[in-house]
């Protein structure tokens, strides 16, 4: 029965599409809809549009077809469905041509959807919209206007400008807006146009229509962006803008523009964002908004969404053009209650704007910092993104033990897609505020747990530096890490490569006994590790690789396994990946080898760059050096000289005084050996670790502490190594201390540096002020081929200060 | 700058697409699908703003929605734009919506997508806001829709006596009555 009905529809629609065919009546639009709707598969759908698609197209070929306005509207939904529908072009500017209003609507806003900028149809498009935008009609002008904005090029806005520049002149409001507009698209497209628009703008502000003012607003802004001489010319608007602002906020009801109560926000916000642009770095314009700013962020009610817009758009403005103080206090209140308010968009933005202002007022936002942490916990990935965010910035020496335990918990439960984010920025925070190496290697232990499989590639590399240029830590860190190890690490493949590394560069110090009521650790436990982890298909290539690397190792540092760590090696010679092959057979070799193999297996050379260091730096703001510092720019800061007398004053933000009592706990002398975690065989206590302040270009500057703290003098010696082929010319040393010290270098051993050689020179630190810690900004300049080169660093701490 | 402004249903078919920059055909419908998947997986408690789309310009570039009974209203935007303002702008567009459509549905706009187009161009025009006194653009809508039917008046005619043929389609009228009822934007007027 159903299939007969089916039937009888089938054949009543081939008469019907015939006896439309032999009248000419396309499909109606709707219809055309309706058959879409019904389609069961995509396939069908397609068939459905494929076959109106052809029918379009041959009803093209016909001139005077009267139903072009149908077969546009069919091609447009056509379009929408994401089916090709460019072959619609040509016939939307015919369309365009004709008189009538209906034609040119819809032609034209098929050339609005379907044209684009590369259009061959360019040039009929721009005669038409030249014949419209005369028109006496308004609404063709307006038509022709929203078309322009849209799909204006390069040759239509130098075209058309002129046009447009009429129309804003002229006496109609509704024009005048849409005219306001495309004049910033064609300043955005084309800024040398810009002239054309600056003497009618001015006037365009003078306007009642509040249309009219958003699009002058808007057009005014986008000019003050790209070009600083017309920004100090618009600077003289400012009381017109102050004006308008205030008769927004005094007028009252005005049933008009009211949105829930408040009158136009949107002009409001736009005004606000033209005053922010007007008032940046400008002392003068920023006193004359003072008044009104303060006006708009107190007179705002804030019980709907409109308000919090306006109050939002207001701190944006306080913030940015740095306001007095007082102004930016009520700003970051404001902020403050907008952390606090139920409706999420609000929290979010409050989240964004602290973001933007941390640069601003850095003291200011740490207040809020318990509101944000507990962002953290929000269930809207949103908010918990900017939050994440913002806390990183929000990081300092004094808050990271606090902040840290939060953002662990967040990590633990955070989604993939933070957690690589999260571990890596952990890593750089934690270098540059750890309180001690050990609560650094505990934390990032417990971040490679946490974040699991997805801690970037770096970070695995940048931990294993860590323990490797720091030698009092590596008997905690071997024995630490090989607990976690032990426990379950499968799904931590980093921790476990981190851990492997460890083990195996650091195996001996894991057996000692490192404190008194802990159970020691024996061969047997270690190998087992091993024994679990490696054979295991849940084990990745790469740590694999790494745990063959370690066994070899611990061949010279055990004694009574030898024979299972050999089994163990040995079990991946014929694995189908060669870099475990061959690292499997090889060491196989080099094990049977008993007298080369203690040499070769010896402890890997201390590893004193990493990867992320570079990132360090660079969020440094307090202290970085600006790299695009001229010579000249860098000696006139820190008044350096060469001659002995004279000491060197670096300018340095962080007042060194008020935070004596912070960096008392951060003093990072060599701890004492008696302290029993660290009982490692320290290196030779006189020989203090050097420090690489500049290593780029093949030349590397090492300086190293020879006499630490007598009488409140210390002696350094700076050594430079030349590894580039060419011999150094006129090389020179530059070195400061901040305040609390004085500097004074010796001549340095010889100007020119042979390849391969090195100079040295010393020079003496007398500090002022007990207890601070010692810093240092150096700085190398030379001559290589000919062309002088310089270099800059910056040490935070030297061993044995 | 609004760089595109997209109204999808909660199946992730698009009922409106309007770019204000040039994508490719492919590229539009990858948007589309993009843009749905970010939006249709978040609660309707969580905030409105969105990040982490990738087709459009990299990085400054963000989702502001609402989402309304069967449609999600989505505007594309830049860091020029305040978010707050954005929102308050797509509930201009509803309800300005609401109003020309009496008790706008999912199937106005589907049956009137030109119109819609129409509408939107008075408030949003080449990516930047145009007007937002909806009264204003009412007005001009009905000022514009008048002019046409003048015009339709004197050339209306023979169009009239074809569609009398297209009655004896049995098959379309008969999906006219499957034709799902959908419920209208009931949430509208006090979302504000």
């Amino acid at each position: 029965m159903a299939t007969a009905v089916e039937l009888a529809i089938e054949k009543i629609d081939e008469y019907k599409s015939k006896i439309g065919r032999t009248l000419g009546t396309p499909m109606r639009l709707r219809d055309l809809i309706r058959q879409v709707r019904a389609a069961r598969t995509m396939a069908e759908e397609r068939a459905v549009v494929d076959k109106e698609s052809a029918n379009i197209r041959e009803s093209f070929r016909d001139d005077d077809s009267p139903w072009k306005c149908r077969n546009i509207a069919k091609l447009l939904y056509i379009h929408m469905l994401g089916y090709p529908a460019h072959f619609g072009q040509m016939e939307c500017m015919k369309l365009v041509a004709h008189s009538r209003f209906t034609d040119k609507r819809i032609g034209y806003l098929g050339a609005m959807l379907l044209l684009d900028e590369r259009s061959e149809v360019h040039l009929l498009v721009t005669n038409s919209l030249k014949n419209d935008l005369t028109c006496s009609t308004q609404f063709v002008s307006g038509l022709a206007l929203c078309t322009l904005g849209s799909i204006c090029s390069a040759e239509m806005c130098r075209d058309l400008a002129n046009e447009v520049e009429k129309i804003i002149k002229q006496n109609n409001a509704y024009l005048k807006k849409k005219a306001a507009l495309c004049a910033f698209r064609i300043v955005r497209k084309v800024p040398e146009l810009m002239e054309v628009f600056i003497p009618c703008t001015r006037s365009l502000l003078g306007e009642k229509n509040h249309g009219v003012l958003m699009g002058a607003t808007t057009l005014v802004t986008e000019m003050c962006e790209r070009s600083p001489d017309v920004l100090n010319h618009f600077k003289k608007l400012v009381p017109n803008l102050v004006r308008i602002l205030k008769n927004l906020l005094m007028s009252g009801y005005s049933p008009e523009h009211d949105v829930t109560g408040i009158s136009d926000p949107f002009l409001q916000v736009k005004i606000l964002r033209l005053l922010r642009v007007l008032g940046k770095d400008d002392v003068r314009v920023t006193e004359e908004m003072n008044d009104i700013l303060a006006q708009v962020a107190t007179n705002t009610e804030t019980a709907k969404n409109v308000g919090n817009a306006i109050l939002y758009e207001t701190v944006l403005t306080i913030m940015e053009i740095k306001s007095e103080s007082g102004l930016r206090i009520l700003a970051v209140n404001i902020l403050g209650r907008f952390l606090l308010n139920t409706d999420k968009n609000i929290r979010y933005v409050a989240l964004n704007t602290l973001l933007k202002t941390v640069h601003v007022d850095y003291q200011a936002v740490q207040r809020h910092r318990n509101v944000v942490v507990e962002c953290l916990k929000d269930p809207d990935i949103s908010i918990r993104k900017r939050a994440m965010e913002l806390c990183f910035a929000l990081m300092n020496k004094t808050n990271i033990v606090m902040m840290t335990k939060e953002v662990l918990i967040f990590l633990e439960t955070a989604d993939a897609e933070f957690k690589s984010e999260c571990a890596s920025r952990m890593y750089i925070a934690t270098e540059r505020y750890s309180p001690n190496h050990e609560w650094h290697l505990n934390t990032m232990i417990t971040v490679l747990r946490s974040a699991g499989k997805y801690v970037p590639d770096e970070v695995v590399s940048c931990m294993i530096q860590l323990i490797s240029a720091n030698e009092q830590i590596q008997s905690y860190a071997v024995s630490q890490l090989f607990h976690a190890a032990q426990r379950d690490a499968i799904n931590a493949q980093p921790l476990l490569q981190v851990a492997f590394w460890t083990i195996g560069e650091f195996g001996d110090l894991l057996l000692q006994p490192t404190d008194v009521d802990s159970t020691p650790i024996s061969e047997n436990d270690v190998i087992s590790v091993f024994e679990a982890v490696l054979p295991s298909a849940l084990t990745s290539l790469i740590t694999k690789c790494y745990g063959v690397t370690a066994l070899a190792k611990l061949v010279t540092r055990f004694h009574s396994s030898v024979d299972r760590i050999q089994a163990l090696v040995k079990m991946n010679q014929a694995h189908i990946q060669l870099e475990l092959q061959q690292r499997s057979v090889e060491f196989n070799v080099i094990l049977n080898l008993e007298n080369l193999r203690d040499g070769l297996l010896e402890r890997m050379p201390v590893i004193t760059h990493n990867s992320l260091n570079a990132a360090v730096t660079s969020i440094d703001n307090d202290c970085s050096p600006d790299n695009n510092v001229t010579n000249g720019e860098l000696l006139g800061d820190l008044s350096i000289s060469t001659s002995k007398q004279e000491g060197l004053l670096l300018d340095d933000d962080v007042s060194v005084s008020s935070n004596k009592a912070i960096f008392d706990i951060f003093d990072s002398r060599p701890i004492p050996s008696n302290d029993p975690i660290f009982d490692t065989p320290q290196a030779n206590q006189s020989q203090y670790r050097p420090v690489i302040p500049i290593n780029a270009k093949g030349v590397e500057v090492q300086i190293q502490v020879v006499e630490s703290w007598v009488n409140d003098e210390a002696r350094l010696k700076m050594t430079a190594y030349n590894y580039t082929p060419r011999t150094l010319y006129n090389f020179n040393f530059l070195a400061a201390v901040t305040k609390a010290f004085v500097i004074s270098l010796e001549p340095s051993s010889s100007p020119n540096i042979e390849p391969n050689e090195h100079a040295t020179q010393f020079m003496t630190i007398t500090r002022k002020a007990p207890n601070s810690v010692a810093r240092m900004r150096t700085q190398i300049s030379y001559i290589l081929d000919g062309t002088e080169q310089t270099g800059q660093g910056q040490v935070d701490e030297f061993p044995g200060l | 700058m609004i760089k595109a402004i997209l109204v999808i249903n909660n199946h992730g078919k698009p009922r409106l697409l309007k770019f204000y920059q040039h994508y490719s055909e492919e590229m539009q419908q990858q948007i589309v699908r993009e843009t749905f998947q970010l939006v249709s997986k978040r609660d309707d408690n969580v905030c409105n703003f969105l990040e982490g789309g990738t087709l459009i310009d990299g990085n400054d570039y963000r989702l502001i929605y609402r989402h309304y009974a069967t449609l999600y209203f989505i505007f594309c935007v830049d860091s020029s734009e305040s978010e707050l303002g954005i929102l308050d702008l797509i509930q201009v567009f509803v309800e300005t919506l609401d109003r020309c459509f009496e008790n706008v549905c999912e199937l106005d706009l589907i049956f009137h997508v030109d119109r819609v187009h129409h509408i939107l161009g008075e408030i949003v025009m080449g990516g930047m806001v145009l007007e937002t006194n909806m009264n204003e653009i009412l007005q001009r809508i009905q000022e514009q829709d008048k002019i046409q039917k003048q015009e339709a008046g004197i050339t209306a005619a023979p169009a009239r006596a074809v569609s009398a043929v297209k009655n004896m389609n049995i098959s379309q009228q008969l999906k006219d009555i499957k034709l799902p009822d959908l419920p209208s934007l009931s949430n509208l007027k006090n979302a504000f």
